[in-house]
């Protein structure tokens, strides 16, 4: 009896030794894809966001976006399936995609770059739904990459790809440029919509749109 | 004897697979150690959480109250008699079902698998096959002495 309390002692103090390296050992967010680059290292590679929708459509929807904002994501899930089958589907308009990290989202920029990183395999808009279709990550207030790792799988990545585009960070430069360039259209929050280059003001809603998206058509043919 | 002891040794085990688990659900540490898994996405899911509390803290308790029932009975006022092992076989029976009905969720529900948690179903599994054995096996000892 004596023998097995002693290895219960032994196996107690393994498995306790364990769990603290295993808590602590826990690599943080990559850093180099989760934060800024440093002031004077950003310029502009030329790419202006991923779009969806016909190159010839007579209208485009510019969308300041942030992972991390729940009113983004309820308008990905609520109103863009009906935008995308009405106005993108049909030829009316092409939705463009940029980023708009706000500060106070600890995680925005990370999505924002796992984003990047789908799209550097062809599947941003994947990435895109998945990182918004599975909000929760982004009210735990926990390190989502092992999450975002599982979205990547399921949007059809190649994982060890994904893997080393995220830890380079080689998009974070790219992230920031999209902020600067909201941040000189004035935006004020997310998501802020420009149609046809003119800031959309009215309900983000998909029959507000799609009236404002008519106009802007209309004054197009004119 | 035997059965009980393995069982502890196996509560033991579960104890610190669930603990660790429940740990990450509460916020201490960061990313789940889960290789090629889907821990993560078993973790964010609805599913996560059963009656305002962690899948994970009841996994805790769970293999805390056989961890405690396996070792009150190896005490020697215990040791001969046949009640602690038809209480570890009941709990180690809701225990299990509880496992088949969360392997379920993870392969059919939320498309998932977390290691940790195929980890905890198969120690429960062992500790519901080590506990059954012993109700359905013949006591070593007599359960009543009668002199001649």
């Amino acid at each position: 009896m004596k023998r097995f309390y002693l290895m219960l002692g032994v196996l107690t103090l393994a498995l306790g030794a364990m769990l603290v390296y295993l808590l602590k050992s826990n690599p943080s967010a990559p850093r180099a894809a989760n934060t800024a680059p440093p002031a004077g290292t950003v310029v502009d590679d030329g790419f202006r966001g991923y779009t969806m929708g016909s190159d010839a459509a007579p209208v485009e929807v510019t969308e300041y976006g942030d992972f991390e904002c729940p009113a983004c994501a309820g308008f990905a899930v609520i109103q863009m399936p009906t935008i995308k089958e009405q106005l993108i589907a049909t030829g009316k308009v092409r939705w463009r995609y940029r980023d708009y990290p706000l500060p106070m989202h600890p995680y925005s920029r990370l999505a924002a770059h796992a984003a990047q990183c789908g799209g550097e395999q062809g599947k941003f808009w994947e990435m895109h739904d998945q990182l918004y279709m599975n909000h929760s990550w982004a009210q735990t207030g926990k390190n989502p990459t092992g999450l975002f790792r599982d979205f990547a799988r399921a949007a059809g990545l190649d994982v060890s790809r994904y893997d080393a585009c995220l830890e380079s960070g080689r998009y974070a430069a790219r992230i920031e440029f999209s902020r600067q360039e909201g941040e000189q259209k004035l935006v004020n929050g997310t998501p802020t919509f420009y149609i046809n280059g003119k800031m959309y003001t009215g309900r983000n809603n998909s029959d507000a749109f799609k009236a404002a998206i008519d106009s802007a058509a209309a004054a197009r043919r004119k | 004897m035997r059965s009980r002891q393995a069982i502890a040794l196996l509560a033991l085990l579960g104890f610190f697979v669930a603990l660790y688990l429940w740990l990450h659900q509460i916020g201490v540490g960061g990313e789940l150690k889960c290789g090629t898994g889907g821990c993560d996405t078993v973790q964010a899911s609805r599913w996560s959480h059963q009656l305002g509390l962690p899948v994970a803290f009841y996994g805790v308790a769970g293999y805390a109250v056989i961890l405690a029932v396996a070792i009150a009975a190896l005490q020697p006022s215990w040791l001969e008699r046949r009640g602690p092992t038809f209480l570890l076989a009941a709990l180690a029976t809701g225990g299990v079902l509880f496992s088949v009905w969360l392997t379920y969720l993870e392969l059919f529900v939320i498309n998932a698998i977390c290691r940790w948690c195929v980890t905890s179903a198969v120690i429960m599994a062992l500790i519901w096959i080590t506990a059954t054995f012993a109700v359905f096996r013949r006591p070593s000892f007599p359960a009543t002495r009668t002199d001649p």
